[in-house]
């Protein structure tokens, strides 16, 4: 198993008064994510635990082009992984913070 | 939240979270030990395991057609849907709960969504000792008067404690995917050798285990259609018609297994019960379509009261 933090700052506040989702489930190839609005606007994170060990340029690289992408400001992730393809982190990425801009 | 209408959609397919938003009264669901407060395993660490922030359980309070509910649902794909400690922990909390709530205007019934291969293996010990204190817990709350209902129709099926905890249920609901057993059918396998039980044969599987021939036998109540909007009807439907549990309702139950036995305890096969049970085209009941099989006439004990 390997756990690391992927820092991040944002040029906004991600939109929605939602303040928190899950979203995912960790099974084979698959992953959860759990998202919380705990930051300030600023400021974004990743966290990740996954039992595949020796990928963390890719992670890294992945959540880096998703900050860039989409600036969740204001975000915490929190992903507990068993061996998801990155395309998978990706998506599970968008479709959290897609759930955290429904209005509450 | 969700792409496809909840409510709309195949249990088999659903996530935990997406079979109670689907199962209960839109948005009255409300959490206990929700993701955030990360009630994790703190044993699958050092398989190199990683956890889930609800531990595989999904637990909380909700409405069924306006009547307070207490609700818990496995999530099958994650470890397959196996009890551990904080995830057992949590089920036999909610059971708990219900009991003594009973008398104070509680919730009316507990819905359990299982879908377990039973113990996990990562934490044996609390997960065998979680059952037992499930299975006391069930009991206890129907004591008090509070019905539970299991609903059945998941990837993992009810196996090992799950399937006995099932059994301990005042009412079960299954789809065509329910399985329930207690020793699996690998397990079987590996123990009394392929001549006594193919575990790759799943038309076997599914003629020994399955829903259907569990709800033709009486193993389950209710027979539905792979939805979460017929899985609902049904719990509202026997929510409100639950048995009192009693020494009477355990002797008649005592009654109709032994005169299940006394009847089909020769049979290799399911066709080979319902062959003698009267049913048409006993050899067809696993291919036909839900509706035709809903249209089945049950043999003689399998409906009952006296679970």
């Amino acid at each position: 198993m390997e756990q690391f933090q992927v820092r991040g700052t944002a040029t906004r506040r991600a939109p929605g008064s939602r303040r928190q989702a899950i979203i995912g489930v960790n099974a084979s190839g698959n992953l959860e994510v759990l998202i919380e609005r705990v930051l300030p606007d600023n400021e974004c994170l990743v966290e990740v635990a996954t039992a595949i060990t020796g990928f963390r340029d890719l992670w890294e690289a992945v959540i880096t082009e998703f900050f860039e992408r989409s600036s969740p400001g204001g975000l915490r992730f929190s992903i507990n992984d068993t061996g998801a393809r990155p395309e998978t982190v990706t998506l599970r990425l968008m479709q959290g913070l897609r759930i955290m801009e429904d209005e509450q | 939240m969700s792409i496809v209408q909840p409510h709309e959609a195949h249990w088999f397919e659903a996530s935990a979270r997406e079979r109670i938003a689907g199962l209960l009264d839109p948005d009255s669901f409300t959490e206990f030990l929700d993701p955030s407060q990360r009630a994790m395993s703190p044993h699958l660490a050092q398989f190199n395991l990683t956890g889930a922030f609800d531990d595989g359980l999904v637990v909380g309070s909700g409405r069924l057609k306006g009547e307070v509910v207490f609700v818990a649902a496995q999530e099958g794909r994650f470890l397959g849907g196996a009890f551990g400690e904080i995830h057992g922990g949590k089920l036999v909390g909610l059971l708990r709960a219900a009991r003594d709530l009973a008398s104070k205007n509680g919730p009316r019934g507990v819905l359990l969504l299982l879908d377990t291969g039973g113990v996990r293996l990562q934490e044996a010990n609390a997960g065998e000792l979680s059952i037992s204190e499930t299975i006391h817990a069930i009991i206890e709350a129907r004591l008090a008067g509070v019905a539970v209902v299991a609903l059945i129709g998941g990837r993992a099926g009810a196996f090992g404690g799950g399937g006995i905890v099932t059994a301990c249920c005042s009412r079960i609901i299954v789809s065509q995917h329910a399985r329930i057993g207690v020793s699996g059918p690998e397990v079987i396998e590996t123990n009394k050798g392929v001549e006594e039980f193919d575990s790759k044969d799943r038309g076997l599987v599914w003629r020994i285990t399955g829903g259907r021939t569990r709800a033709l036998l009486g193993g389950a109540d209710r027979y539905v259609r792979d939805r979460i909007k017929d899985f609902r009807a049904a719990a509202i439907d026997l929510m409100a018609n639950a048995p009192p549990f009693s020494a009477a309702t355990l002797a008649a139950e005592q009654q109709r297994l032994a005169d299940r036995l006394q009847r089909y305890g020769e049979c290799r096969d399911a066709p080979e019960i319902w062959r003698k049970a009267g049913i048409f085209e006993p050899d067809r009941i696993a291919d036909i379509s839900d509706d035709a099989f809903l249209a089945v006439p049950r043999p003689a004990g399998a409906s009952h009261d006296a679970r």
